[in-house]
């Protein structure tokens, strides 16, 4: 102890400003830091009681306290009112369904063959001109092409090739002289059956429902395949189907 | 401590009026002597006259400074704020971050003038653009910098962030502002992804398909994060206008208030001395050593 403290004898020490009010005499000042035995009484619901400053009596919460919590939640509300409408507007979209375009012809049977794809124009979406519109790849159905999702039922008359890449999304085209399906972005290779051979594409091309009316060739819902081409509901490109995977990725049921 | 105020600047001070210039109210010459010839009196009011209003469109631009800063208490702050002393050793590569805030700035009122001409919409936009750059007065010119001032203020970016990693400006206490930096830097990114469609060319449209399905690729919350940047599951009118909102109010606003927290913070703080500067040692300490 220096000589300080000789001189002025200390007042009692009393530095914790949170929890006790320093102006007040002690015995005002039933703090559980201060009072030894308080920890086995019952803190009493009244604040004149507790010795609150300013308490009135019958009174279980300060004024200030009340008018605090209730500035604060009214303010709550009012902001949940705007911000949350907002939010929901903005996403919105994330949860709604798009329906799909319904079947659309892409022309007569006598049109398309078994050995090499003919490309088609149809559109995904009808109201932002050319940037709706996609090329798939047509060409009739060969034994080869049975799926696994067949089941004995007949299969699909027609294969239609969406030409939507599988790694991100780039435009694939179709090389005769390779008979592969080859993006421009990434490198992305495809054989004559969508399946991916090289580059970073993580499943096969996508396909088209087919079905034919009246000789009439038509194209339906987009669905994704597997590896064994199995059918999946439409994915999102870069979402891998295989293993355990396909649950991993939601379903984006669009065209 | 409290720094001294720095002094007002020389052109702002009042001036004392220079001996003699002072119009007697008497009528009569500085020398005192009574000026009888009409002709000479004229002269000489006009003169006065002519001085007098002199004086005061010198007055203005002291009273107008005078009014704004006696009601904003303004001077002080912003004299401490430009004259604050900085460290010893001080160099062109603190300026990087003053040049990042200039090429925002010039992101922001070229973006403003673009945004005149520009029309969001799928059908539109490329059209819109073409117009602007082949058609507008100056429109190439004001597009331009728009376009490659966005590279530059990237690039600028990452100068800045070097130039404070590598003076280990991040360090205590400026971790917040290293960390409103990052943040800085991220809606900086997102300025430039979002940016990249609006012309609606074919580079643009394919860029963005892909940017978006990278984020499409994370599992189970990917597919739903490219819904709401596509505003839909396919890429569509609202994808177009959702990054032009994004664009031109949400980002912009949210950079400028953390570049009004960043300067803030650097006023506040102040900058840091280049690392190969040693603290001088006390004067006695450095005299025992010896």
């Amino acid at each position: 102890m220096g000589a300080r403290g000789l001189e002025k004898p200390s007042p009692e020490p009393c530095n914790d400003r949170i929890y006790v009010d320093c102006r007040v005499p002690r015995a005002l000042n039933p703090s559980p830091f201060f009072v030894a035995d308080s920890s086995k009484k019952k803190r009493s619901p009244y604040t004149k009681d507790r010795g609150t400053l300013g308490a009135f009596e019958g009174e279980t919460i300060t004024r200030r306290r009340l008018i605090t919590g209730g500035a604060l939640a009214a303010g709550g509300v009012a902001t949940a009112a705007v911000g949350l409408p907002a939010l929901g507007f903005a996403l919105g979209p994330v949860f709604e369904k798009t329906e799909h375009q319904g079947w659309q012809d892409v022309g007569p049977e006598a049109d398309f063959n078994p050995s090499t794809y003919v490309p088609k124009v149809i559109t995904i979406d009808p109201n932002i001109g050319e940037a709706g519109k996609t090329t798939i790849y047509v060409r009739r159905a060969t034994d080869k092409d049975r799926s696994p999702s067949d089941k004995g039922k007949a299969p699909l008359p027609y294969v239609a090739i969406s030409t939507r890449c599988a790694h991100l999304g780039c435009p694939v085209r179709y090389v005769q002289a390779a008979e592969r399906f080859i993006c421009p972005c990434h490198g992305g290779v495809y054989d004559s059956q969508g399946k991916v051979v090289g580059g970073p594409p993580v499943r096969p091309l996508d396909r088209f429902y087919t079905r034919v009316v009246a000789g009439r060739v038509q194209v339906g819902q987009r669905f994704s395949v597997n590896s064994k081409l199995e059918r999946f509901s439409p994915r999102d490109p870069s979402n891998h189907l295989d293993g355990l995977w396909q649950y991993l990725y939601p379903s984006r049921p669009t065209t | 401590m409290k720094l001294p105020t720095p002094p007002v600047p020389k052109g702002l001070r009042r001036k004392p009026a220079a001996p003699g210039t002072r119009p007697p109210s008497n009528g009569a010459h500085s020398n005192g002597a009574t000026v009888q010839d009409p002709k000479e009196t004229k002269k000489i009011t006009k003169q006065r006259q002519r001085e007098a209003l002199k004086q005061q469109a010198a007055e203005v631009p002291i009273a107008m400074v005078g009014w704004l800063d006696e009601r904003t208490g303004g001077g002080p702050f912003l004299r401490a704020f430009l004259f604050r002393k900085v460290p010893k050793g001080t160099n062109w590569y603190y300026t990087l971050g003053s040049a990042t805030l200039f090429a925002f700035v010039n992101q922001a009122v070229t973006g403003v003038f673009l945004a005149m001409y520009y029309n969001p919409s799928t059908t539109q936009a490329y059209g819109s653009v073409h117009h602007m750059i082949n058609d507008v007065f100056l429109g190439e010119f004001v597009r331009g910098m728009h376009k490659w001032g966005s590279t530059v203020m990237v690039v600028l970016v990452f100068l800045h962030m070097g130039r404070t990693f590598f003076f280990g400006a991040y360090k205590y206490p400026r971790e917040l502002n290293w960390i409103i930096g990052v943040v800085l830097l991220i809606l900086t990114m997102a300025m430039s992804f979002t940016g990249y469609l609006l012309p609606f060319d074919q580079r643009s449209f394919w860029a963005t398909v892909v940017g978006v399905n990278i984020n499409a690729s994370g599992p189970i919350l990917g597919p739903y994060l490219a819904d709401f940047l596509r505003g839909g599951a396919e890429f569509g009118s609202t994808t177009l206008s959702r990054f032009y909102a994004i664009h031109m109010l949400l980002i912009p606003g949210l950079i400028i208030a953390l570049i009004g927290a960043h300067l803030f913070l650097v006023s506040k703080l102040g900058t840091t001395a280049p690392p190969w500067l040693k603290a001088e040692k006390a004067r006695d300490l450095a005299q025992e050593e010896i």
